[in-house]
């Protein structure tokens, strides 16, 4: 549905966004990742033809942007991080030129409506759009995204600014929404990727750091499942006792934690999972077991892992291969 | 550019832009009509023409295209242009066209003082159209030039001002060619340029091919200088 091949964006000598790659298939909901300044809106900008690349080939739906752009955008409904929205008019009037510059076939009364139904904004219809509240414009901004019924939507940051309740609102929106079109979306809320995308790109200074699903991801830059386990016990025989527990390969004592317990890290043999165990090992010899915790990274530590501060120019820390 | 056209000359309406350049014309046409004409007892109506257009030219075409792109920019709307599956000349030309016809319906006013004439002789209708054809050529270019301006500053105080100062040059190119007299080239370059010499030719019930394929030319040059501006923005 959407090819990206070797995208560039230099602005002098500076790169934006640097030889990325990916695709969507139809149907998917990518979710677009990365700290505040990535390259994220100018990749999106790029894809939807208002921004010109300096390198690289954008397909959408087998139109070229540069090549074919009138019909590659008409098959984009593109929601800006900051939605164009015209102050001065009503919604009513608002949409109705959008149909008209979309050069929309569809019944225009009946499209309008449908759309103002599904992103509920049947009460402000006929309001001006100045006196709108934030979450409301974002709304008729989306509700813009998705006249003419593109295959494709690009959302740029779409819950920003919005209140816990519209967020979720707007999340669960998205996702019915998924179902009929193809979907990019951007975000920094890793929550909120995680519980809307079915593949997640990373992207960090311009450059893409991981192409993946967020479990995928996960496992890839896990620990190999290492434990953290805190026991109060005579810190020899405890180690004596974890390195000859079954299904451990190796164990490390960290160190005092807190008075008189001690953490180690236990790294399993692949799939043995042996908190039970260690537990009833532990409690045979009457030393506590104080806390046992996984060291299976969450997205945010692989977020964090992927885009912190790289020297410029350097290649990525870890980098992800495409699926 | 239907669309963009509609939407355009909707918004002189929504915001007082519209009714601000209509009462502009009608107070300054009524001014001069009154003094060159009922005061002053003539049928002739160049004089009023003339006073007013090229008052019209400084300080009503700026303030009709001034907003035009610059306020797209600052409102983030050339998103939506820019994305949507029309063509950069359309967007270019549905504005232009909105601000052509807001100007030919402004100057339309003026249309009555030639019927209140005519109940006592009868005008001389080819210098009644000469005027009006001359006029909307001749703010068919400046609206070009405005459009162009508009589109280089997020401003709209900018774009206007910048609009009018060069609208004030074109009109006063004339007197340049007096200054530089003495340099042939200068003088025939200034000579080809003078649009206000092309204008009043208009005025003077001449219709000349040559003045028409003059403004024309370069109401399409500052127009594909506006679609080419709008086009590197997306590259740089």
């Amino acid at each position: 549905m959407i090819e990206v091949q070797n995208l560039t964006k230099r602005y002098g000598s500076n790169y934006a966004v640097r030889d990325i790659s990916f695709q969507v298939e139809e149907g998917e909901i990518l979710g677009f990742l990365g700290p505040n300044g990535a390259g994220k809106s100018t990749t999106m900008n790029i894809l939807t033809g208002y921004l010109s690349a300096t390198d690289g080939i954008v397909k959408v739906n087998g139109h070229d942007v540069l090549e074919e752009p009138n019909e590659a955008k008409a098959n984009i409904g593109y929601l800006p991080e900051q939605p164009p929205l015209y102050l001065d008019m009503t919604v009513r009037e608002y949409l109705s030129f959008m149909y008209d510059l979309k050069r929309c076939r569809l019944d225009r009364q009946q499209h309008i409506a449908e759309i103002c139904r599904l992103v509920k904004i049947e009460n402000v219809y006929g309001r001006l759009i100045k006196n709108l509240s934030k979450g409301y414009r974002q709304r008729v901004g989306l509700a813009q995204a998705l006249i003419g019924n593109p295959p494709v939507l690009i959302l740029d940051e779409p819950t920003v600014g919005l209140d816990p309740n519209q967020i979720i609102e707007i999340r669960s929106l998205i996702k019915k929404l998924g179902k009929h079109h193809t979907i990019i979306l951007s975000s920094h809320i890793l929550q909120e990727i995680e519980a809307v995308c079915d593949r997640i790109i990373i992207i960090s200074q311009g450059e893409l750091v991981a192409d993946d699903t967020a479990a995928h991801l996960s496992r890839r830059y896990s620990d190999d499942r290492r434990l953290l386990a805190r026991i109060m016990g005579p810190e020899a025989d405890v180690l004596s006792l974890l390195s000859h527990l079954p299904g451990v390969e190796k164990a490390v004592s960290l160190g005092e934690r807190e008075p008189g317990v001690i953490e180690y890290a236990l790294d399993p043999k692949e799939d043995a999972d042996v908190r039970r165990d260690l537990f009833d090992r532990l409690a045979s010899r009457g030393w506590p077991l104080m806390g046992l915790k996984s060291m299976e990274m969450s997205l945010e530590d692989i977020f964090i892992l992927l885009t912190r501060e790289r020297l410029p120019g350097a290649p990525a820390s870890k980098k992800g291969g495409t699926n | 550019m239907g669309a963009i056209f509609k939407k355009e000359f909707k918004s002189f309406f929504t915001s007082p832009v519209g009714y601000f350049v209509l009462a502009l014309i009608l107070a300054l046409s009524g001014y001069f009509f009154t003094g060159y004409n009922l005061v002053g007892g003539s049928s002739e109506l160049s004089g009023v023409y003339g006073s007013v257009f090229s008052l019209v030219l400084v300080l009503v075409l700026p303030i009709l295209t001034m907003r035009l792109f610059s306020d797209e920019k600052r409102q983030r709307t050339d998103q939506a242009l820019l994305t949507s599956p029309v063509s950069l000349t359309s967007i270019t030309l549905g504005k232009f066209f909105a601000a052509l016809l807001m100007f030919a319906i402004g100057m339309s006013i003026t249309l009555v003082f030639s019927l209140i004439i005519a109940f006592q002789v009868t005008p001389d209708w080819m210098v009644i159209i000469g005027n009006y054809l001359g006029m909307m050529l001749m703010g068919g270019m400046v609206i070009a030039i405005g459009l162009l301006i508009s589109c280089l500053t997020e401003s709209q105080i900018i774009a206007a001002l910048g609009t009018a100062a060069t609208a004030f040059v074109l009109t006063m190119l004339d007197s340049l060619s007096y200054m530089f007299s003495s340099n042939k080239i200068l003088t025939d370059v200034i000579g080809f340029l003078s649009v206000t010499g092309r204008y009043n030719d208009f005025t003077t019930g001449i219709i000349n091919y040559d003045n028409i394929i003059f403004f024309l030319s370069f109401q399409a040059l500052f127009l594909f200088l506006t679609v080419r501006v709008l086009d590197h923005k997306r590259w740089s």
